[in-house]
């Protein structure tokens, strides 16, 4: 299992509260996550699967490295935590 | 029916309803903070779309079934993923390996297909695909054979950096006939609800390109397309370096060489009933981009593009830098107002045939489209 938390500022479009899901790469832990929560997966990815451009994931303080196939390993009691870039005005 | 009017900006939907003495009232504010790429009252059904373009979290589209008030967020047109990932570059050493593949990156425009197609909407995008779905956006399905086009590696990103779809027109008579344009991939038609698709658009002609393509239909940089209601047929163009017009539905063009303040411009009206009227916003082109001489116009042809008035009443006429973009001018269905929005956030509402211009409100984010809905 992995601990997995998100940026409060999705939760201004739909509810994902932080989670233990199980998986040994981040794909894995993801897809664990969407099948409680389909909608999650388009905030976070984009069509092809890959993490949108604006949005960060790391495992404990490591952010992935691979970001169109969500290769990277994740070890039992791994913390992973999504975020987003703030930009813009 | 009461008029509604709809600014779909910047920072969230702004939904304005007729107020005392004339004057239109803010009256509900959605997706505050959030673009609003492009807003859609369906007439058939009076369901309202907004197609949001979160930036950081993708494109999504809500809809509501009471004017605005409650939203429930629908399926977003998407791309299907595709599977095989390339293999590792041997010689560069290169990993991850990227996955290609296209990805919506807006939504710019929606279209209710047609009175006969209840739940039928067409989505136009960035990169330049055409969705269609038939259940009122639960679902959605890419129109594959205009993708799979051969030609589509000649379109190109003017505006963004891939090519968009802006235009999506229902032949009133026939709602499997549409006709669709592209910035920049040109201008195409189907006779059968996206089944196969014939390049239109001979006749336009676009400077910028080198000699040998500036009249390739699909080197064309249509910004807005529009056709008459009653006699679809016609249809009006404002095209990066003027308008045109067609009387066969699309096919061949003719450049309108009437004076205007400008013949650059981004958007166009067609009245629903007279095929030889339509209105312009004309700009000064290419670096600048802003109303001609400081002044903010609305130019109007009666005959076909033989002559255009220029309408200034209630228009500011001095240190305007207003632009209006592609979706920024809407006429009722009435055709008795024309609603206006500019990037500047300027909103106006217009009678008497585009002569007059009414102040509806400033200071607002940049209006990338207006839309007219009504309600009862």
């Amino acid at each position: 299992m992995a601990r997995i938390s998100f940026t409060g500022h999705l939760t201004r479009h739909l509810a994902c509260p932080d989670a233990d899901a199980p998986g040994a790469t981040v794909a894995e832990v993801l897809e664990a996550v969407f099948a409680d929560n389909p909608r999650l997966r388009g905030y976070l990815l984009d069509d092809q699967g890959r993490v949108r451009k604006h949005v960060n994931i790391f495992i404990n303080d490591e952010a992935i490295a691979d970001r169109d196939g969500l290769s990277d390993p994740v070890a039992e009691g791994d913390e992973i935590f999504v975020f987003q870039a703030l930009s813009g005005g | 029916m009461a008029q509604v009017l709809h600014a779909a900006t910047r920072k969230g939907l702004l939904t304005y309803r007729p107020g005392k003495g004339g004057a239109w009232r803010l009256d509900g504010t959605a997706f505050l903070g959030e673009p609003v790429s492009a807003a859609l009252h369906d007439a058939r059904d009076g369901t309202l779309y907004a197609a949001l373009d979160l930036g950081h979290f993708g494109v999504k589209l809500h809809r509501s079934e009471d004017g605005g008030a409650n939203w429930t967020e629908v399926a977003a047109p998407a791309f299907a993923e595709e599977k095989d990932r390339p293999p590792p570059d041997p010689m560069s050493g290169e990993w991850p390996p990227k996955k290609e593949g296209p990805s919506v990156a807006l939504i710019w425009t929606l279209a209710p297909g047609g009175a006969d197609r209840p739940g039928r909407i067409w989505a136009g995008t960035v990169p330049g695909g055409l969705f269609r779905s038939e259940d009122r956006g639960e679902s959605w399905q890419l129109v594959e054979s205009l993708w799979n086009e051969p030609s589509r590696p000649k379109w190109m990103g003017v505006v963004y950096d891939q090519a968009g779809m802006h235009s999506v027109l229902v032949d009133p008579r026939d709602s499997d006939r549409v006709t669709v344009a592209i910035s920049t991939g040109g201008v195409w038609r189907t006779e059968d609800a996206g089944g196969s698709w014939t390049l239109f658009g001979n006749g336009m002609r676009n400077e910028y390109m080198p000699p040998d393509k500036m009249r390739d239909p699909l080197s064309q940089d249509v910004h807005r397309m529009a056709a008459c209601a009653v006699r679809p047929e016609t249809v009006w163009v404002q095209h990066h370096n003027g308008i045109f017009r067609s009387e066969d539905g699309g096919l061949n063009f003719t450049e309108i060489e009437a004076e205007a303040p400008s013949r650059f411009g981004f958007t166009v009206a067609a009245h629903p009933k007279k095929p030889k009227t339509a209105w312009f916003v004309p700009a000064v082109k290419d670096q600048y981009r802003v109303a001609v001489d400081g002044r903010m116009v609305v130019t109007r042809t009666d005959d076909g593009g033989e002559s255009f008035r220029a309408f200034s009443d209630g228009l500011p006429q001095e240190n305007c830098f207003d632009l209006v973009y592609r979706h920024g001018l809407e006429l009722d269905g009435a055709a008795a107002h024309l609603a206006m929005g500019s990037t500047t956030g300027n909103l106006w509402v217009g009678s008497e045939d585009g002569a007059k211009w009414a102040h509806v409100a400033g200071f607002l984010p940049p209006i990338y489209q207006v839309s007219w809905g009504a309600e009862a």
